[in-house]
């Protein structure tokens, strides 16, 4: 099928011919222009069909000109290696070198070989998946049809994309530089307010770059671009032209997508985060298709884009143009295209409208059938009235169907609408806020209504009382609308949503189901579910609903509209919001001691920490091995800095301790440590750490890593909201100190070759002991702690200090055989002791009692958060998940971790009494060792039971024993 | 995304903040406190439709909890305050916590102290 040029060889406001562009399309190389939109240029080249629809596989070519056309969505890859799976073609300004190929049919749109699915439509109507297609199963069936739908494929690779984002604080948003927001935001500039004004076109003037009405004597196009030039050179005005206002949220924050062509790497769209003070609407209205049968073949095209076409890209979409209309606007198109060298034929729904002198006129008349399926080559004409049809021969329907109004910005403020029956079509019901609307969004479509509402809300918002003359448009004929809802011909198949491709008969058959309410109505037909978020189905829908319940539309109402206005992209969502500059990664003080050392760094809970030292090529496991054998056997060397710090100063902080904490700690001596938990009101286990006392009023809460922020944020809360009387002051320290500890046997030594006026002797400051000292002039804090089980020593010294404190240790313990010791060489360590990760070896519901600590309920008299909880009766009941060990019965078959002890129930099934927490090869004992909660954990472990275990499949054998499997009197600790 | 006024820091994004609790929660006293009391503070909430006074937390910025006079249908924030009896020198000038009518127990602060200092 030959194609050829519908480009005529002068004319189009936006091309520059100067600057021809090639391109591929579906294969073929095409011509265009720069100014071109990549739509413009495939209507210019005589190609037809350009998709095929989304369910049924209908070809379609083009509605449309902005971003409300529904059918030409198409995978464009740009030269410089940018692609864009889904992009829409009316928005895609033509590049030289582009790709283009269709996203729906195959092997291609043009031959689909699905379009065969046309012809089964009975078998798919709406709602088909719950009626068809059910038996055996909906799944046998699923993965075929979701095959055979879907516009586009996600490309393979994802691109690294970023953009920042931008933030601003304006007096006044004007959205859209057509007539009316181009008068409100002169208007409100003049008056001295500072404005931004936003337009998702790259040149201003909106509805006047097609029909330049004259405006102050001048072409409206050249008015607006005058306009523009003024505004340009005000101090106080930022224009953000090709930017689409994508929502309007709470406190008049408006989301915007700027688009500026960057090279590749960036993000097509960036996002821009605006607080309006007040907001002007001056959205416009978006052309109505008419529903009649096969309105959707190609050819079929809104009137108002075959003028755009004509008038700002010089093509003309069909020598033999039918226009199809029930308003003035069908007048003005068939002169316009005549102009160019058409031969309109006008078909007008309206009988009392008078026969155009130079035209063909069918008054009161539809077209009752569109012939050409893969491209439009005559039409059928009825009377309304009855009596016989015509047939017209043409290449172009031409479909003026009346103006929608813009309201979805208006509806995000949480505006009110009413139905104006006069143009068939919702309006704004006054302001939503501080967000008014003006212009062809607020049902004004005479282009001198437009100016002056402009101009009275830009003076408004500006509380300016200038004496300012609005612009003056020449006058214009009055708008009348006809009202057309569809042809009563129940067989024929009139399309109401193109892209999800539904038809009249499908809103019937919704009526027929009961979906009567509109919002059922949208989600079982999918009517305006689309990307084009029914743009140009809504009204005709809801029109269609009213008609069928023999309602009034206002009655019916809409459904809502919600942000994004048009879809954009994750990439300038994100921003610059990538890799560490979304997770920041934390570093440690000695990080490059670590790296020094040949560490493998992992992320725990976002510090990026050693996770083990692997020397002389051996593997991850034999280092873990290693280093806990030589802690065990002699000393190793361990950053801590991460661990939580937060010190607590005052009168009071005692008391508020106990309040806060399961365990007392008023009662802790100076230069001691104590091993607590802190619990929510739920009783639940929350965090474990110590607290060490510096003095009566001064005392170190050490939170484990993970939970440093979290429990800073509890002690603040329970400070200021809680116990506010309380003289107590919290700090957050963590990261302000860096902390080492020396760990093993022999960590005495190490430690005492310091120069530190202390006395470190097992008496002098025994375990769970606390002192602070000076290293050479730097403050030294030392904690007898130990996470290990083995003698320890935490030493911290300020951040800045920590590499050179770690180098130091490293010297000193150098003839002991020091080793470092990684993070999971420490898990190891610290099961083998039986110490709890809490969110690891507890869950949501784990109680202290859970856990063997049951003193402080019993004995601490002061309320502390959580205490009420724990004296629930589900909290004393049997069956509760207690801490244990497991020790596997079959010696090389270690348990996994998350392997769940099972009984079996009555009828045979498995039921889950607990699970494995924590599992590892222990090198100390030379066997597996697990850690586990199991229901009613003790008294199994006191009768030494044996259990079953399940895990993927496989079941295990283990006896429970005690959680300690190493050094259970804890002799070690105490040297 | 609201703005919120910090009491402080002046207004701010949403996401700077935390939503704490709604204001008229008070902490039962826990040795009187019947089970269905504590299930009550625990569990459930007015959750009113309309204007109410909520905690807020400025967590990204200074740190401090306030009330925050807010609509839970339009999102409207009448206004923000600082908490009286909070530990800030405002909060000391706007008074001492009260309990609002109708909850048996007064401010939290009492109800835990019950001797505080004495032997376990």
């Amino acid at each position: 099928m030959s194609h050829h040029s519908l480009r005529l060889p002068a004319g189009g406001t936006d091309l520059d011919r100067a600057r021809p562009l090639s391109f591929t399309f579906a294969g073929r190389r095409l011509q265009g222009f720069a100014g071109d939109s990549l739509a413009s240029a495939l209507l210019a080249s005589g190609q037809r069909v350009l998709a095929r629809s989304f369910k049924y596989h209908r070809p379609r070519g083009l509605w449309g000109f902005g971003p409300e056309e529904p059918n030409t969505i198409l995978d464009v890859r740009f030269a410089d290696g940018r692609h864009d799976p889904n992009a829409r073609a009316t928005l895609v300004p033509l590049e030289d070198g582009m790709v283009v190929g269709t996203v729906h049919g195959w092997p291609s749109a043009q031959h689909d070989l699905y379009g065969f699915v046309d012809r089964l439509h009975p078998l798919i109507p709406a709602g088909f998946y719950y009626k068809t297609f059910m038996r055996p199963s909906w799944h046998l069936f699923e993965p075929r049809i979701r095959k055979m739908a879907g516009l586009g494929v996600v490309p393979d690779q994802s691109e690294k994309l970023q953009r920042a984002q931008r933030h601003a604080q304006v007096p006044l948003v004007v959205v859209g530089a057509g007539p009316a927001g181009l008068a409100a935001a002169r208007a409100a500039a003049l008056a001295g307010l500072e404005v931004m004004l936003v337009d998702d076109q790259p040149r201003p003037g909106g509805q006047l770059l097609t029909d330049p009405v004259a405006i102050d004597g001048q072409p409206g196009d050249a008015w607006a671009a005058a306009v523009i030039a003024e505004l340009a050179a005000h101090p106080k005005v930022t224009l953000l032209p090709d930017t689409t206002a994508l929502g309007i949220f709470d406190h008049g924050l408006l989301v915007l997508a700027e688009r500026r062509r960057l090279p590749r790497g960036f993000a097509p769209e960036r996002l821009w985060k605006v607080r309006a003070g007040q907001v002007i609407l001056a959205t416009g209205a978006i052309e109505r298709p008419l529903v009649f049968p096969d309105n959707d073949r190609p050819g079929v095209m809104s009137a108002f884009a075959a003028r755009s076409y004509l008038a700002r890209h010089g093509v003309l979409a069909g020598r033999h143009p039918v226009v199809l209309t029930g308003n003035a606007a069908g007048r003005r198109t068939a002169e316009l295209l005549a102009a160019a060298g058409a031969e309109p034929v006008i078909v007008d729904l309206r009988a009392d409208s008078p026969p155009h002198p130079e035209f063909p006129t069918y008054a009161g008349a539809v077209v009752t059938a569109v012939h050409g399926r893969k491209g439009v080559t005559g039409v059928r004409v009825e009377p309304l009235s009855g009596g016989s049809a015509t047939e017209i021969a043409c290449d172009l329907v031409a479909v003026a169907g009346g103006w929608t109004p813009s309201l979805h910005l208006h509806m995000h403020a949480g505006g009110r609408l009413r139905f104006e029956e006069t143009i068939d079509a919702f309006v704004p019901e006054g302001p939503a806020g501080a967000v008014r609307t003006v212009g062809a969004a607020n049902g004004a479509f005479a282009t001198a209504d437009c100016l002056v509402q402009g101009h009275q809300a830009g003076l408004l918002a500006a509380s300016a009382d200038l004496a300012l003359p609005a612009p003056v448009a020449e006058p214009e004929p009055a708008w009348t609308q006809a009202v057309w809802r569809k042809l009563d011909r129940p067989k024929a198949r009139q399309w109401v949503d193109y892209q999800h491709d539904v038809t009249a008969k499908d809103i019937e058959l919704a009526v027929q189901e009961n979906f009567v309410s509109v919002e059922h109505l949208k989600r079982y037909t999918t009517l305006g579910m689309a990307t084009d978020q029914g743009k140009t189905s809504n009204l005709n829908g809801l029109g269609l609903l009213a008609q069928r319940l023999d309602r009034p539309v206002a009655e019916v109402g809409t459904t809502t509209f919600r942000p994004p206005y048009t879809p954009f992209s994750l990439a300038g969502v994100a921003g610059s919001r990538l890799g560490s500059l979304l997770s920041p990664l934390r570093l440690l003080p000695a990080y490059r001691e670590h790296q020094r050392q040949g560490a493998v760094f992992e992320d725990y809970g976002g510090w990026w920490r050693p996770a083990c030292y692997p020397k002389g090529g051996e593997g991850r496991q034999a280092a873990i091995e290693r280093e806990v054998l030589a802690t065990r056997s002699g000393v190793a060397l361990f950053d801590g800095s991460p661990l939580g710090k937060i010190e607590l100063k005052g009168r009071d902080a005692g008391s508020f301790l106990d309040r806060l904490y399961y365990h007392r700690l008023s009662d802790l001596k100076p230069g001691r440590i104590r091993y607590v938990f802190l619990l929510t009101e739920h009783g639940k286990v929350y965090d474990d750490g110590v607290v060490a006392r510096l003095a009566e009023d001064h005392f170190l809460l050490s939170p484990s890593s993970s939970h440093a922020a979290g429990v800073h944020a509890i002690v603040e809360e329970w400070r200021q909201t809680g116990w506010p009387e309380l003289e107590v002051i919290a700090t957050n320290v963590t990261t302000a100190w860096a902390t080492y500890a020396v760990t093993g046997p022999k960590a005495r030594r190490v430690v005492e070759r310091l120069p530190l006026p202390v006395d470190l002797s097992a008496a002098a400051l025994p375990h769970m002991g606390f002192c602070q000292t000076e290293l050479a002039g730097v403050p030294l804090r030392i904690a007898r702690v130990s996470f290990t089980g083995e003698l320890s020593f935490e030493l911290s010294v300020p951040a800045a200090y920590g590499p050179a404190l770690y180098r130091r240790l490293e010297e000193l313990g150098a003839p002991e055989g020091m080793v470092p010791l990684g993070s999971e060489a420490l898990l190891v360590l610290r099961a083998e002791k039986g110490y709890v990760l809490v969110g690891r070896d507890t869950d949501g519901n784990t109680e202290p009692q859970d856990l063997g600590f049951t003193a402080p309920l019993r004995t601490k008299q002061h309320d502390f958060v959580g205490r009420r909880s724990l004296q629930r009766v589900a909290s004393r009941e049997a069956g509760r998940l207690e801490l244990v060990g497991l020790r596997n019965t079959v010696p090389d078959e270690p348990i996994p971790t998350g392997a769940h002890m099972f009984i079996r129930d009555e009828a045979g099934n498995r039921k889950s009494r607990g699970y494995v927490t924590s599992a590892y090869r222990s090198p100390t004992l030379g066997r597996p060792i697990a850690l586990a909660i199991l229901a009613d954990g003790r008294a199994l472990q006191e009768q030494g039971a044996e259990v079953d275990l399940f895990h993927l499949d496989r079941t295990y054998r283990a006896r429970v024993v005690s959680p300690v499997f190493y050094d259970p009197a804890g002799e070690r600790l105490r040297g | 995304m609201l703005s919120i006024a910090c009491p402080w820091c002046g207004p701010r994004d949403e996401t700077e903040f935390r939503f704490g609790v709604e204001a008229a929660v008070r902490r039962p006293l826990p040795d009187t406190a019947d089970d269905r009391a504590w299930a009550d503070y625990l569990f459930f909430r007015e959750n009113r439709r309309g204007r109410q006074q909520e905690l807020w937390c400025h967590g990204a910025g200074c740190g401090q909890w306030f009330l925050v006079d807010r609509d839970t249908v339009t999102h409207e924030i009448h206004g923000t305050s600082v908490l009286p009896g909070h530990p800030s020198a405002e909060g000391r000038r706007a008074g001492p916590a009260e309990a609002p009518a109708g909850h048996d127990a007064p401010a939290p602060s009492e109800a835990v102290l019950g001797g505080a200092g004495e032997a376990a």
